[in-house]
Formats: C-alpha cells, sequence, structure tokens
C-alpha cells in the first residue's frame, strides 16, 4: 500500500498539479512539498506528492535502472 | 551489480552465521520477490518478511465494522482497492458490493472527498487505513472537510506507525531478527531518525531502503556490513528520497488532525501507542462516532496462519491452508489477498507445483 511511483509536473495549479507517470496524466495534490515547480519530479502516493527530487536524484534513479540487470549478476 | 552480489557472499562469511533479515514493508517483498534477487543471496541470509503491508495487519473486527457499514442505508464506504476483498467473519466488501451495496473504490482519500461533493444526501466513509505514507492524504481529507464544513464526509480510522510495531517485534524473543530493512515511502514522511532507538536499545542494525532491485541489494550488503564490523546504525539508501527528519508539512497535518492510540495489530496483538486516532477536535469527521459504529470480536478461521507470518515466525509455506484451499482467487487470510502480502508473493513466485 506504500507504493509511491515517480513523476513529472507537467501542469501546475493552486495546491494541485497535473502529473505524467510515463505519459499517463492524472491531478494531483502538490500542498505537502515546498514551492512545486512546472518540471519538477515529484514522488506520488495515493494522489498526493509526498517529496520532490532534485536532478541529481533523478539521475541517481536512472543509474541504479541501468545497472540492474540481474542476468549479469548470476554469469 | 555483480560486484554487490560478490560483496554480500564475502560479507555473510564473514559474518560466519545465519542471519536473518527482515523487510518490513510489503512493497519490498514484492519487489524482492519480482525481481529474483532472492535468488543471488547465499543460503545462509533469510529474508524474513514483516509486518509492514497495511491490510494484512488490520484487524478482522474492523473489516467486520467496515461490511456492516456498507449495508446502512445512505452510507456509501469508499475505500482503497486492496481492502475489498479481505474477508471479515462472514463476508467481505467485494461480496457485499456484488450484492448491491455501496462500496466505491478510490485511489486517493481526495478522490472519497469529492465523491462526498457529488452525493450530499450520503455519507461518504473513508476507510482510514494505513502507516506513515498515507496517514497525511487522510489528514488532509479531514482537515479540508472541516474548512469546507463538508457534513457528509467521515473517516473509519484504523491507522498505524511503525515504530512501536517494531519495537515489539524486536521484544518477541520467537523472531530474532539480526538487522531491518527499513520501509523507504514510510521514511519519506517520519525520516530516517524514527528507527534510531532500535540500534541504540537492541543494537539492532537498520538501512532504509529504495525499491529497485539494487537499492534491496545495497541494502542488504550494508546491513551484513554492519554485522560483520559489529556496528548497529541507521543507514539511509534511499537518501535520494528520505531525509533525516522527513516531511514537515505532512508530519504537521498528522499531528493536526490525529494523536497516538493503543492498536490492535493483527498477528501481534495491541501494541500501546501505535496506532492513530482523529483527535476530539475533529470528532465530527470520525465515522466510528459519527455513525455510532461497534467493533464485535471476529471469527477468522483457525488454521489461518496469517498471524504467525505477519510476525516473521513462519512462512507461508509452513500454512496447512496454503495453496489449498488458500490462493489469491480464493483467499482465507489477509497476507493471500494484498498484492503485498507475504502469501501472495509466495503463490506467486515461489509455489513448489504439488
Amino acid at each position: 500500500m506504500c507504493l509511491a511511483v515517480p513523476a513529472r509536473i507537467v501542469e501546475l495549479h493552486n495546491s494541485t498539479a497535473t502529473i505524467s507517470v510515463e505519459g499517463a496524466l492524472r491531478e494531483v495534490d502538490v500542498s505537502l512539498i515546498d514551492e512545486p515547480r512546472l518540471g519538477d519530479f515529484v514522488l506520488i502516493h495515493a494522489g498526493f506528492a509526498i517529496h520532490r527530487w532534485e536532478q541529481s536524484e533523478v539521475e541517481e534513479l536512472e543509474a541504479i535502472r541501468a545497472a540492474t540487470d540481474l542476468r549479469e549478476a548470476i554469469t | 551489480m555483480k560486484t554487490l552480489v560478490q560483496n554480500i557472499g564475502a560479507l555473510s562469511q564473514c559474518v560466519g552465521r545465519d542471519v536473518r533479515l527482515m523487510e518490513v514493508c510489503g512493497t519490498h517483498t514484492m519487489a524482492a520477490f519480482r525481481s529474483g534477487l532472492r535468488q543471488l543471496l547465499p543460503d545462509c541470509v533469510h529474508l524474513v518478511s514483516g509486518p509492514g503491508c497495511p491490510v494484512c495487519v488490520t484487524d478482522p473486527s474492523y473489516l467486520d465494522a467496515a461490511i456492516d457499514l456498507c449495508g446502512r442505508p445512505g452510507v456509501i464506504v469508499a475505500t482503497f482497492g486492496d481492502l475489498v476483498r479481505v474477508p471479515g467473519t462472514d463476508s467481505s466488501l467485494e461480496r457485499e458490493r456484488a450484492a448491491g451495496a455501496s462500496v466505491r473504490i478510490v485511489y486517493s482519500p481526495s478522490d472519497a472527498l469529492i465523491l462526498a461533493r457529488e452525493c450530499p444526501s450520503k455519507q461518504v466513509v473513508f476507510l482510514g487505513v494505513g502507516f506513515e505514507t498515507t496517514v497525511p492524504t487522510v489528514a488532509w481529507a479531514i482537515w479540508r472537510a472541516a474548512r469546507d464544513g463538508l457534513k457528509n464526509f467521515s473517516v473509519l480510522c484504523a491507522h498505524k506507525t511503525m515504530p512501536r510495531a517494531m519495537d515489539a517485534l524486536v521484544r518477541d524473543k520467537a523472531i530474532n531478527i539480526d538487522g531491518f530493512i527499513c520501509p523507504g515511502h514510510v521514511s519519506v514522511i517520519t525520516g530516517a531518525h524514527i528507527y534510531r532507538f532500535i540500534c541504540e536499545r537492541y543494537r539492532i542494525p537498520c538501512v532504509v531502503s529504495g525499491f529497485e532491485a539494487w537499492d534491496i541489494l545495497k541494502s542488504i550488503e550494508l546491513l551484513l556490513r554492519q554485522l560483520a564490523e559489529g556496528r548497529a546504525q541507521v543507514e539511509n539508501e534511499y537518501s535520494r528520497s528520505v531525509s533525516e527528519h522527513g516531511n514537515a508539512a505532512a508530519q504537521r497535518l498528522m499531528n493536526e488532525v490525529f494523536e497516538p492510540c493503543d492498536t490492535a495489530w493483527r498477528g501481534i496483538g495491541m501494541i500501546e501507542g501505535s496506532g492513530l486516532a482523529i483527535r476530539e477536535q475533529y470528532a465530527g469527521f470520525d465515522a466510528a462516532k459519527v455513525l455510532g459504529v461497534q467493533f464485535p470480536k471476529a471469527h477468522v478461521n483457525p488454521l489461518c496462519n496469517c498471524g504467525s507470518v505477519l510476525r516473521g515466525v513462519a512462512s507461508p509455506l509452513d500454512c496447512r491452508l496454503f495453496g489449498r484451499p488458500c490462493s489469491p482467487a480464493h483467499p482465507i487470510g489477509p497476507c493471500m489477498v494484498s498484492g503485498e502480502g507475504a502469501c501472495a508473493a509466495y503463490y506467486k513466485y515461489e509455489r513448489i507445483a504439488a
């Protein structure tokens, strides 16, 4: 249940924003994070942004995903 | 990745004994199975599933109360999807819905609020189940309903918090845990500092972990290194999302609406201060008070082993009901229902054909 997914803010309203998760759009509440900005990468749980990632943190995730090849680990 | 697996192998030899690491969070349990990383671990490193699936640890009497509510005239029960298939004493929300009761699945507590605005003649009761990750979102819904003077929205509250439950597990001698893989998204809200007492009081290492296979393997490596070096500290592997002190705005909202209370965990029993109750100031949004909900003692199948699975003392494979008759299509216990339940994970990924 504590699933949270990273998503990008593509439209910003007052306390809500439209986010994109691999192209799927949804309205979420952004009042739990400080000064949300257009283009921010945020972590979404149950319709709320609960954390904002810095660019370096987005890159960390991309690097981790690129390194995650379990087949390589057993050969 | 290969280096990580090699390090885990070498460190486990340094430790020189069997090691039991508990992944507290159900999302970690599922991620570990789905990725296949369990097969990469040495035989002496055991991953044990913990109580971190909110649906699984919800007391069955709460479910019976929710099932009773959805049959009342003028009431709509709004819930996260995980809860609808969990069996209560005689029925489930899914079965009641099929028979015509008003049960709506929502993605967010804010959707339940929208439902209340759209149906002013109905009382919309949101089933408040979940840990610190989810609690601020429900707190927001209550706070917003209060601000807007909404009279037909309330929450049946069974929220729980992690630290006291982990404390109870550590003190249970039967469980015997060498290290905790701490829940990542709970920690986004609370901060990594909440686990410090486990290291200081019980000398058990804790690592806050992300949810990629790499994150989990890295966390296992960090735990084994602590054990090999005789350290017990909180380390934060998931620093891209988790800070030392967490999300202050979310914590403020939680504290504004909720206060600690004693609550019963399925399989563990009553744990002092491990639950959250709606504060008196927001009592008008507490479904238990507004609608006079009773929580009579529930009856569960006595052969169901979910309680022991949730405490990490039994594997789902030890349960006599596992696979037949209890399966995801016909679940008997909650751990087989939830996408994050240990039994569902074993059924999907670890079942040996009979």
